[in-house]
């Protein structure tokens, strides 16, 4: 007994000792649960500037090169006369494609979840090394700066498409964003690497650790699993677009041919001989296809957390589910070249990645029939979280079909580069990232904030977005299929495409709406932070650990000892309880059996 | 401005609907439902709006199918092995239009029917082995029928036989346009590098002058191809990466600066013919009809009216390559033997073609 109250009391001192400032409390903290804060609000603020440059470009294609009051205020001299320029066209393509992906949908959405659960879920009093994550965040940020000022420098922002393929990202006389703008793309992205690779490493020690007592690997969360094996999927390939990006760097401004090689450009022989832009690819891809799992997997997590306290029910097949993210995770490193099956690489490796890829259908199937079946005779609380994870599974499975297609080389030759493409990686990965993200927002605001979002925006925010996702991306396979190449700024010079302008203007109207709804999310989520109803302990009656802490945000989260675990975490409707949810922290009754695999 | 004016509407209802919200909000506060979690009321509401939405996908999928379902691009390829990729597309895509539409009904059927009541109770079903295994082996099994028709299907594709005596063009790619190189009557390219070029001598592919392969080679900015006889495209770019996208005829591959990158296939219709077929007909015909709508508002604005549209095969860059990417075109010419030999005879052969200095 006196033990108990000595580690009481020394817990306690733990919690209070620091004597915090404005500054180290909201700037430079070391506390998981701010830093998670300021991953999402820089997200939420990363995720309007990528969003508002799809809508402008999406209206480029919709009315081509058409006056527009919007760009001549938004693109200055990019937009004389208020129509917008080719190559500004090119830049918007690429920097939203590199905000959402990187910005947005990997840090924001795994930096601001990994940072706010793993601690909670686990029983940990914060990360491994709370300094390391202030480091990881305060990257991120300046990367984030260092991105936007590329908006502003004088030949434009990088403009080769997210990918950068030299030699036109390395060529400044090929584009013009290949000048300043490129290299401050190359010097942000080294950053943003740095930055997730400290806090890759951060999260999987901390899982690893700081688990507390009982909290075994088999009774972790999904959740936990997911941001897991995302970390270790990022340690595992970030370094190689790092070392990507340096050797463009070097190619770039110190002569080196690592990916260029024979040149003649603007009347002259440029000195490069020997190296090959298909390298450059492989590289770009060993991350490149990885990161996409990278950005979904998290977002799986969330979602299998939500739709089981939702459901009111255990998920189902927790072992099939760890097993399936383990086996994404591995097979996502050994599918890079299904990107590149018309890149001119031998076609015997086109059959070998066809092969692996395909493959990855099977654990994604696996996942989509257990979401299915965990909210099958469930009791659904219809909670906003809960529509935008079952919004997750629908677009995760409209998207993830068309894959079957893109990943057989014989069927990418015809619709590679469409916007069939286009179609399928905003449903499978960008959507339903998104989707993870709103849910988890949704769904953890209570914890973060102390305070609910409003429910009834919630649900106008999500039924509007899911009908315009799906206004937005359906028609593309049909305009993909149709032939029509990406990345192009007007379809005009093509009578061939004129029987699609209409489908195009369908597409921007859907999309300008589902842009101008997410208004109603930032209202929500801005103005609950000071107004929102506050918030109870466990609004959503859920068993896991997180629920246990008080909501006013202590340093150390728990304010006595940390709670001890018997169970595993989806105890709902547990049958011989009375209540439909059982934490994980209450000690098995007599007689009863763990009972969960 | 019609872009601006829908904004603005948008806007104006969007602060329509939040102020709503804000009455309904004051209408429910201090009631003890007033905590922002999910009601009965709001489950049963939701819950229809999921059997909505799951309408909403299956009329939008066949508003698709039935507008732009019809693509010419799906069938009438122009190619010997077009047909080949058109099945498996085909299969592939009857098989997602049936995985999609029950697996959307599941997901969204359940979410309606066990929608939170009070007294429910939920099931506490935490694993299945067997169910497990079902749905691992029929992807499975579904998968390896793909994989195995796919990679045959590739094969045979990619494999290039030259004892089929295919027609050597060179594909040249540079910012923003495309060349042909034919090889001449020895159908042997010349050796060739950009170190070469000679813009004076208007050595415009850096051609090796002394090559004798070289002499008889033949440049031109249409690409014109024998109906029935296999061609062999050797790739190359000046300056960026490229992609030669020719749809009619499901062929595609990368120019890439620095190495030579090939793909080769059968023509199988001639220009001529597929501006008969029945498809292409109704196509150009629904495009000409557009056109002459953008006409009349062009000439509204007085500016000048569009041409007619008539079928050609095209080459299309479909690999961002900088500003005017998305207009680097080059016209495919289909035809007769007779028709491309007399075209051929016309053309300049490589060493007539130098300018001296």
């Amino acid at each position: 007994m006196s033990e108990h109250a000595d580690t009481h009391a020394h817990d306690d001192d733990h919690g209070h000792h620091h004597k915090s400032t404005f500054i180290t409390k909201y700037v430079f903290s070391t506390d998981h649960k701010m830093i998670s804060k300021q991953y999402l609000i820089t997200g939420v603020f990363m995720g309007i500037v990528g969003i508002l440059m799809s809508i402008m470009f999406r209206m480029q294609i919709a009315w081509p090169e058409q006056p527009n009051v919007l760009f001549e205020a938004l693109l200055g001299k990019w937009a004389p006369d208020g129509v917008m320029d080719a190559d500004i066209y090119l830049a918007l393509v690429t920097i939203h494609g590199t905000i959402m992906v990187f910005f947005v949908l990997t840090a924001g959405l795994s930096g601001t979840f990994s940072n706010l659960l793993i601690p909670l879920q686990i029983g940990a009093r914060d990360m491994a090394s709370g300094f390391l994550n202030m480091v990881s965040y305060w990257l991120f940020f300046v990367s984030c700066l260092i991105m936007l000022g590329s908006l502003f420098v004088e030949a434009g922002p990088a403009a080769a498409g997210w990918t950068i393929y030299p030699p036109l990202s390395a060529l400044p006389m090929a584009s013009s964003g290949s000048g300043m703008g490129m290299t401050l793309w190359l010097v942000s992205m080294a950053i943003f690497i740095a930055s997730q690779l400290i806090g890759g490493l951060n999260y999987v020690v901390t899982v690893l650790n700081l688990r507390t007592k009982g909290m075994s690997m088999t009774r972790l969360p999904l959740t936990i699993w997911a941001f897991f094996v995302t970390a270790i999927i990022g340690i595992v390939s970030f370094p190689v677009l790092l070392s990507a990006c340096l050797l463009l760097i070097m190619d770039r401004s110190f002569g080196t041919s690592f990916f260029l090689s024979d040149i003649f450009i603007q009347g002259e022989v440029l000195h490069y001989q020997g190296g090959s832009p298909v390298l450059f690819e492989h590289l770009f891809w060993f991350l490149g296809h990885p990161e996409v799992y990278i950005v979904i997997l998290p977002a799986m997590g969330l979602v299998s957390e939500i739709m089981a306290a939702n459901s009111r029910k255990p998920i189902f097949g927790y072992r099939a589910m760890i097993a399936s993210i383990l086996a994404i995770a591995f097979l996502s490193t050994i599918v890079w070249g299904h990107h590149m099956f018309v890149s001119g690489m031998n076609p015997f490796l086109g059959s070998v990645f066809t092969f692996t890829t395909l493959l990855i259908a099977i654990p994604s199937a696996v996942k989509a029939f257990n979401w299915i079946t965990t909210i099958w005779k469930g009791n659904i609380q219809m909670n906003t979280s809960m529509l935008f994870s079952i919004g997750f599974v629908s677009t995760f499975i409209t998207g993830g079909l068309t894959g079957i297609i893109l990943g057989d080389s014989a069927l990418d030759i015809n619709v590679h580069d469409t916007y069939f493409v286009i179609a399928h990686f905003h449903l499978v990965m960008g959507i339903s990232a998104l989707y993870g993200m709103f849910a988890g927002i949704y769904h953890w605001y209570p914890k973060m904030f102390g305070r609910m979002m409003n429910k009834n925006l919630g649900y106008i925010h999500f039924w509007v977005t899911a009908v315009c996702a799906y206004g937005v991306f359906f028609p593309m396979h049909f305009i993909g299929m149709a032939g029509l190449p990406r990345r192009y700024y007007t379809n005009t010079n093509f009578p061939l495409f004129d029987d699609l302008a209409d489908v195009n203007k369908v597409i921007t109207i859907f999309a300008i709406i589902g842009g101008i709804f997410q208004l109603i999310f930032l209202y929500n989520f801005f103005v609950s932070i000071f107004y929102g109803k506050k918030a109870t302990m466990n609004p959503w009656r859920s068993t896991t650990l997180e629920w246990t802490t008080p909501v006013e945000h202590i340093h150390g989260n728990w304010p006595g000892e940390l709670p001890v675990v018997y169970r595993w975490a989806y105890d709902y409707s547990k049958p011989g309880q009375d209540v439909d949810f059982v934490p994980q922290n209450i000690p098995l009754q007599e007689g009863e059996e763990e009972l969960q695999h | 401005m019609t872009a601006l004016f829908i904004i603005l509407v948008l806007v104006f209802i969007l602060i329509a609907i939040w102020q709503m919200v804000k009455i309904f909000d004051l209408a429910q506060a201090g009631l003890p439902e007033d905590n922002q979690v999910a009601t009965e009321k709001d489950n049963t509401m939701n819950a229809y709006l999921m059997m909505g939405f799951l309408a909403f996908i299956y009329i939008i999928t066949i508003v698709c199918i039935v507008k732009w379902g019809d693509l010419p691009l799906l069938s009438n390829s122009a190619s010997a092995h077009g047909p080949e990729i058109d099945n498996l597309m085909i299969i592939s895509l009857v098989l997602i239009f049936v995985v999609q539409t029950i697996t959307q009904f599941l997901l969204h059927f359940f979410a309606f029917k066990y929608k939170g009541q009070k007294g429910r109770k939920a099931l506490f079903f935490a694993d299945n082995n067997t169910l497990e295994a079902i749905w691992t082996i029929i992807p499975v099994i579904t998968l390896a029928g793909l994989i195995i028709y796919g990679l045959f299907t590739w094969t045979s594709i990619m494999n290039v036989s030259e004892d089929d005596d295919p027609t050597v063009v060179e594909l040249y790619a540079q910012q923003f346009n495309w060349k042909a190189r034919y090889s001449g009557a020895d159908n042997t390219l010349g050796k060739a590098n950009v170190r070469l070029i000679d813009i004076d001598r208007a050595n415009i592919l850096g051609l090796d002058e002394s090559d004798p392969n070289a002499q008889d080679d033949i440049i031109t900015s249409e690409l014109h191809l024998v109906v029935g006889k296999p061609v062999l495209f050797k790739m190359r770019s000046q300056d960026v990466l490229h992609s030669a996208y020719m749809p009619h005829f499901r062929a595609q591959m990368n120019c890439v600066p620095g190495m030579i990158t090939q793909f080769g296939f059968t023509p199988t219709i001639t220009t001529a013919d597929m501006r008969q077929n029945p498809d292409m007909v109704d196509k150009v015909k629904h495009i000409n009809e557009i056109r002459v709508e953008n006409s009349k508002e062009l000439v509204a604005k007085g500016e000048e009216a569009l041409d007619p549209y008539e079928f050609d095969y095209l080459l299309l860059c479909n690999k961002i390559c900088g500003k005017s990417h998305y207009n680097m075109q080059m016209k495919i010419i289909v035809q007769t033997q007779e028709e491309y030999d007399a075209w051929i005879k016309e053309q300049k052969l490589f060493k007539d073609s130098l300018v001296e200095n």
